[in-house]
């Protein structure tokens, strides 16, 4: 059977791994190429880079850093970030991406998934949903731009049509968790795994070992994603990973 | 040198990166002579069975790895280039493939409640002990993604991947060899598996 994965996130921003919150008060977090082979060594499964750089020349500068991770690390790379055309989606995969995901470009514009399913196949085609909830009516919205811009969208309901569109995969964010180190959103991903029938991917809240447990042993979810506890060393992958097997959790 | 059959395969530059970061060369070509003439032959493939075949028809490869095979150059095929090796598909109808090892490749069953395709890792387990891949492969790891799988008579299997039914991982029959998975995305385990081929191309 298939193995639990825990996914290191990478925000890039002008070719080196950056970290802060919600984008603001970037920390320099290295060069993405030795972090993405140490994260390897660790037992990585997977590994999402986000490209997070402001400035127009953008898209030339991350495609190279995809290119040189690609040619140093053999596992599967998701990007995203900024992705508004298949064209888009094409240069990336061609300079090594193995998944291409899409957040706000996609509550956009729906059809860019299933432009990128037909195309490339539904495998291919992530998408990454940011979830808040209303302050006002207590309910769970997909939000764009790091959390700051909310949409109309619910996000159950964005999940389930972004999978009839195509997607292959969920990559969603508990905005209400990410930062707090309190753990996983565990109703979120219980009412996620209910809606879809797509590996979903959890992220936002990781802070102890037994966060990654509980997520595990109580949702449907196939993938946890954290990017601060790895980058500071708070935790391993190791640790992370030798936790789940004491419980029964069956990781690579 | 190790040829990569090129024939707008997909996941063509993962592979030469993989090769290229063991420090081994090769070359991405269709040209019947060059691939005749390598030490060993890579088929690539993400994608269709019956547009791979296609493609192979028009640019006259389907012959080309026909003798290849023939004359022992050891063969390698990589997911959909795997499922190439076998006699035919029923991927939309029914294709005939390059029939160097008996067998069809067929829809994984739906009706198991798994999710389709099997993306992810999955650990090989060993099923034909004196095979050059056993102990590299043995209780490893490595990353699936598709939704056909090979269905053929155990003498050909190496080693199965539990996903519901024993999918084969890898696959071979004197030279030719298969995997279902990409050794090229599967971390020190695929480079290894790799470097293992490259070794028997060496004779």
């Amino acid at each position: 059977m298939l193995a639990k994965r825990i996914i290191p996130c990478l925000d890039v921003d002008n070719g080196r791994v950056k970290k802060g919150v919600n984008f603001i008060n970037l920390v320099d977090v290295g060069d993405p190429v030795q972090i993405s082979a140490s994260y390897e060594e660790q037992g990585a499964d997977e590994l999402v880079f986000l490209d997070i750089t402001a400035t127009t020349e953008r898209r030339d500068t991350f495609k190279d850093v995809v290119m040189d991770i690609s040619k140093e690390v053999f596992m599967p790379l998701t990007v995203g970030g900024g992705i508004r055309t298949v064209e888009d989606m094409q240069h990336l995969l061609q300079a090594g991406a193995d998944k291409i995901s899409l957040n706000s470009a996609a509550l956009a514009n729906p059809e860019l998934i299933r432009e990128g399913a037909q195309k490339f196949g539904n495998q291919c085609i992530v998408v990454a949903i940011d979830v808040k909830t209303d302050p006002v009516t207590g309910r769970c919205y997909a939000y764009t731009h790091g959390g700051r811009k909310k949409t109309e969208r619910l996000a159950i309901e964005w999940a389930k049509e972004a999978v009839s569109l195509g997607a292959g995969e969920l990559l969603v964010t508990s905005m209400d968790k990410d930062g707090t180190k309190s753990g996983f959103d565990i109703d979120l991903y219980r009412e996620l795994g209910d809606a879809v029938d797509v590996p979903i991917i959890a992220s936002g809240g990781a802070g102890t070992l037994q966060h990654f447990v509980d997520v595990f042993e109580q949702t449907k979810v196939t993938g946890a994603l954290a990017a601060s506890i790895f980058h500071f060393g708070e935790m391993t992958i190791s640790d992370v990973k030798s936790e789940l097997r004491k419980h029964g959790i069956s990781v690579r | 040198m190790i040829a990569i059959v090129d024939y707008d395969a997909g996941n063509t530059f993962n592979v030469q990166k993989a090769f290229a970061h063991l420090g081994v060369d090769t070359v991405l070509t269709a040209d019947p002579e060059v691939i005749l003439n390598s030490d060993g032959v890579v088929l690539p493939g993400v994608g269709a069975f019956k547009a791979a075949m296609d493609t192979l028809v028009e640019r006259k490869l389907v012959d080309v790895l026909k003798q290849v095979a023939e004359k022992n150059i050891p063969l390698l095929g990589i997911c959909l280039g795997m499922q190439l090796l076998f006699d035919s598909s029923t991927e939309y109808g029914l294709t005939e493939g390059l029939g160097l090892i008996p067998g069809t490749v067929e829809a994984l069953p739906a009706d198991l409640g798994l999710m389709i395709p099997h993306m992810g890792w999955n650990q090989n387990l060993v099923k034909n002990h004196s095979s050059i891949f056993a102990d590299v492969a043995d209780r490893e790891y490595t990353y699936f993604v598709h939704s056909y799988y090979a269905k053929c008579d155990d003498q050909y299997i190496t080693t199965t991947a539990d996903y519901g039914v024993d999918v084969p991982g890898i696959v071979e029959r004197d030279s030719v060899y298969g995997m279902q998975f990409h050794p090229e995305k599967s971390a020190h385990v695929g480079l290894n598996l790799l470097r293992t081929f490259v070794e028997r191309t060496k004779g």
